[in-house]
């Protein structure tokens, strides 16, 4: 059906507010928390964000009829209320699958949260989640090995991996980081991993730190008997330089290397996630900058997506926070995203943010990491919360024993083993936190000096973001 | 006044993966641990390997994986003629999972010599 063109402003809801729409099964749907300017009806907010992060224009122009644009508009279809909250309400859009190149994460961020978040007409916009199609799933590589696949690599089977960050972060010689790397895992631990500052400064070049990396992880396999890794870090200035330090990595035999998948870019994630497949070689992620993203509740993307993200671009381990530790995050709220790594299906849950169901299908599962402010006392809470699929990391809780990172180490993983096991038996492992530690203790001197030393440490402030609930 | 030191030596120890670090279990404590991958619905597995060769990925069955076996009995039993036909291997039991191809539970049950 033709249509005349008619120049001029058309108000937005006229082409993109369609409440009798039903999504289809291809769509990528999205909810966004949208804070309007005073006086602008919810509706036309709603269909100004649809527009903006699709086809629309602020006006009319001729050239749109020389294609059909319904069949490539962004609709939106429901729009809700925020629970306890008057100025702000969700908007659900629909976006058609052929909006989007196949396989990029990088081009549907660019649609779904380019321009429109600084569009005037709004005061604050976030997108709350993403619903991706089977369709797009299915062109996507996603992990590069998943969860079973990295078990059978490291041979780490029934309980969660324990890990820890070489510190101090910044200003050690390669000699010197090798030998943190070695005690921690002569201690007893899975694998450490490069504090995602280091990258390759001054004080310690990228080859340098590899090469007695290397040595540690040899001889702390050789002495203990069990498979260890080190996150090396290959993030760099420009992907051909990531891609030469992934190389020598998987020169020297190394398991495992690092990349920031947000300051580095979904592009050069997608890519070194794709090189690790090919590579043979585990791919760990950090989350650098998502804070500033993530962290505002009102304003810009909520890390469930960022995490739903990841999982597509690709990626063996990603930070999730640890709920108890130094870091923002909220359990429910945690438990829902870290779902969104792990498992094949995510049905929606509200109660733990989850807008949308969400069919992963055949890609395989990322393991959730933990790191930062945790400590032996944590140890209970942190297998219940995580289960047994995930990496728990432990920095100043590990070289801040008093013996030292080994001991530290070792108290970690008696901790850890007490918990699993006292799980297994039917115990209930948060209730009894103190019991099972202390019963562990009469048989490792380094976990009773680290329940001595961290007995008072406590990290207890109110979430800034949490889930939209009625008071 | 000579010096004294409160930090202790730690000293590196060879270990067997997943429960290593904890003493041996009692009996009761190993019954737990089995009843455990009974109760989640994986098949008991026991394998063996001489300790020389303890980091290969590969240990030999003791027989087949007990598929479906719900009786600790039988899977107690099994772990000990194991360790009567090879009393210098280390032998674990697994939980095998065959939704995942993984191993929910492993852990060395006896320690060769």
């Amino acid at each position: 059906m033709s249509k005349k063109y008619d120049a001029g402003v058309k108000e937005y809801r006229d082409t993109y507010w369609t409440p009798d729409y039903v999504p289809l099964d291809t769509d990528l749907l999205a909810c966004f928390k949208c804070t309007g300017q005073e006086g602008v009806p919810k509706e036309e907010v709603a269909a100004a964000v649809a527009a903006e992060s699709s086809t629309g224009t602020w006006s009319t122009v001729w050239s749109e009829l020389l294609t059909d644009l319904d069949f490539y508009k962004g609709r939106c279809y429901r729009i809700e209320d925020v629970p306890g909250d008057k100025e702000s309400f969700y908007a659900f859009i629909a976006y058609p699958l052929d909006l989007f190149e196949e396989g990029s994460i990088t081009n549907v961020l660019t649609s779904l949260v380019g321009n429109v978040f600084g569009f005037k007409a709004l005061r604050h916009l976030r997108l709350e989640d993403i619903r991706f199609p089977m369709a797009f799933i299915k062109s996507c590589y996603g992990p590069p090995n998943g969860i079973q696949v990295e078990r059978d690599r490291m041979n780490k089977y029934g309980r969660p991996l324990l890990g820890c960050t070489i510190k101090p972060k910044l200003g050690l010689s390669g000699k010197n980081y090798g030998r943190v790397v070695y005690e921690c895992l002569r201690g007893g631990l899975d694998f450490t991993k490069d504090d995602e500052n280091i990258n390759s400064q001054p004080f310690q070049r990228w080859q340098n730190r590899f090469e007695f990396v290397a040595e540690a992880i040899k001889l702390s396999e050789q002495e203990t008997g069990e498979r260890k890794g080190h996150y090396l870090n290959v993030t760099a200035n420009t992907p051909e330089e990531m891609y030469e330090r992934a190389e020598f990595a998987k020169e020297l035999g190394m398991p495992i290397v690092m990349h920031d998948f947000i300051t580095g870019g979904f592009t050069a994630n997608t890519g070194l996630s794709k090189w690790c497949r090919k590579n043979g070689m585990l791919l760990h992620i950090h989350r650098a900058m998502h804070a500033v993203i993530d962290r505002h509740p009102k304003h810009g993307i909520h890390f469930r997506v960022l995490a739903k993200c990841l999982r597509l671009s690709g990626g063996d381990q990603l930070h999730t926070g640890t709920v108890v530790g130094k870091l923002e995050g909220d359990r429910q709220t945690t438990l829902g995203y870290i779902d969104q790594l792990r498992e094949s299906f995510v049905p929606e849950d509200r109660s733990r943010g989850n807008f949308f169901d969400q069919d992963w299908g055949s890609m395989p599962g990322v393991f959730a990491v933990a790191s930062g402010g945790i400590h032996v006392w944590h140890m209970p809470a942190l297998v219940a919360i995580f289960g047994d699929d995930s990496v728990l990391q432990f920095g100043g809780g590990t070289h801040g024993h008093p013996w030292g990172s080994a001991a530290g180490a070792a108290a970690n993983r008696v901790a850890l083993e007490a918990c699993v096991k006292a799980r297994n038996a039917g115990r209930e492992i948060e209730k009894e936190s103190r019991d099972i530690l202390m019963e562990a203790a009469k048989h490792s001197p380094e976990l009773a000096i680290a329940l001595e030393t961290w007995k008072e440490i406590k990290f207890e402030f109110d979430t800034v973001d949490k889930l939209d609930v009625q008071n | 006044m000579p010096f004294q030191s409160t930090v202790g030596d730690y000293q590196t120890v060879a270990t067997l993966e997943t429960f290593g670090f904890l003493p041996p279990m009692t009996q009761d404590e190993i019954y737990d641990q089995i009843a455990y991958i009974i109760a989640q619905g994986w098949s008991p597995l026991v394998e063996h390997v001489h300790p020389s060769n303890s980091m290969a990925t590969y240990w030999s069955y003791w027989k087949l994986p007990f598929f479906g076996e719900k009786d600790l009995n039988v899977v107690v039993s099994e772990l000990e003629a194991c360790h009567r036909a090879y009393p210098d291997h280390h032998v674990r039991i697994v939980g095998y999972d065959a939704y995942t191809q993984s191993q929910g539970s492993c852990f060395v049950v006896f320690e060769g010599r």
